[in-house]
């Protein structure tokens, strides 16, 4: 299988809305082994200034690694995940993701460069919070929260 | 104590902390972050592929990290700015029913940029396993008072 190399500036859109609940913060936070209060305690997040718990520095990659799945399982693409790496990661935040936040992602794939057999693809999702009650597809009065990039090498046969 | 950009220095120590990894941790991270790849739960799968035996999840590695850095800043919110390129794989040997560690990873922290006009300064991770890094370029930055 090979990497379709038109896949350079493709994107897509925001389609399915991530809520973010108190409990998928405080899982997530015991899953990366974090103890900050603010990550668990409503009243310790508040003192800081937040309207609600506080999500880790890397919470993003689950609605990141959702956005990139459109690709991935993109026919047209040509990616076997099985032989997928993952080789950098980075995120910028606009602002804190907090408890009750409402996300979208839309996927920018920014860079396809052959490698040996392989393929490193650079993705980037634009992630905004949504005012309450606005679909997936609104694009008006949607705040910027994070924007997250990564590179993931696609290994070729015998790499 | 919550730290200031005007008392830090480049070259500054931020502390270290040590990071227990067992198989049910990344069983744990699988659940809570949605990446079910058998090459984090099922040896025999990630042998197949050529890997040693289970391996941590890059973004398990990375997200542990950075607690150092959000603790230190008193915030987590602190950090604005996050980025690493995952260098070397972190096996996790099977050590299921007995209170031992599958890998220890070692995180240990430094300033190493300081933007006055910003407000922020970048702290760069120093993360390793049994000996070799695991992480490169890990760079947290942090916004302060």
């Amino acid at each position: 299988m090979t990497i379709n190399p038109d896949l350079q500036g493709r994107s897509y859109p925001a389609k399915e809305v991530y809520d973010v609940g108190r409990e998928k913060i405080r899982e997530f936070a015991r899953a990366v082994k974090a103890t900050h209060p603010a990550h668990f305690d409503v009243e310790a997040a508040r003192a800081l200034g937040h309207s609600d718990l506080v999500a880790p520095p890397t919470f993003a990659i689950i609605v990141a690694q959702r956005a990139d799945a459109q690709l991935i399982e993109d026919p047209d693409a040509g990616i076997d995940f099985s032989r997928v790496v993952h080789a950098d990661q980075r995120f910028i935040h606009h602002r804190p993701i907090v408890a009750g936040d409402r996300l979208v992602a839309e996927l920018h794939v920014d860079g396809v460069r052959a490698m040996g057999g392989g393929a490193m693809i650079t993705t980037r999702q634009e992630i905004f919070a949504l005012p309450a009650g606005a679909s997936a597809a609104t694009a008006d009065g949607r705040e910027p929260v994070a924007t997250a990039t990564s590179s993931i090498l696609v290994r070729g046969e015998g790499q | 104590m919550t730290p200031t950009l005007s008392d830090l220095a480049v070259g500054q120590d931020i502390g270290s902390r040590s990071i227990d990894v067992t198989r049910t941790d990344l069983v744990k991270y699988a659940g809570a972050s949605g990446d079910f790849n058998p090459i984090h739960w099922n040896e025999a799968f990630a042998t197949g592929v050529g890997l040693p035996g289970v391996i941590a999840h890059g973004m398990f590695t990375m997200g542990s990290a950075v607690q150092l850095v959000s603790d230190w800043a008193g915030d987590p919110a602190a950090v604005v700015d996050f980025q690493t390129r995952f260098t070397k794989p972190v096996p996790v040997s099977d050590t299921t029913g007995t209170a031992d560690a599958g890998a220890v990873v070692e995180v240990s922290g430094a300033i190493g940029a300081i933007d006055a006009d910003k407000g922020t300064a970048r702290v760069d991770l120093t993360v390793t396993c049994a000996g070799q890094k695991v992480l490169m370029k890990a760079q947290a930055v942090v916004r302060l008072a």
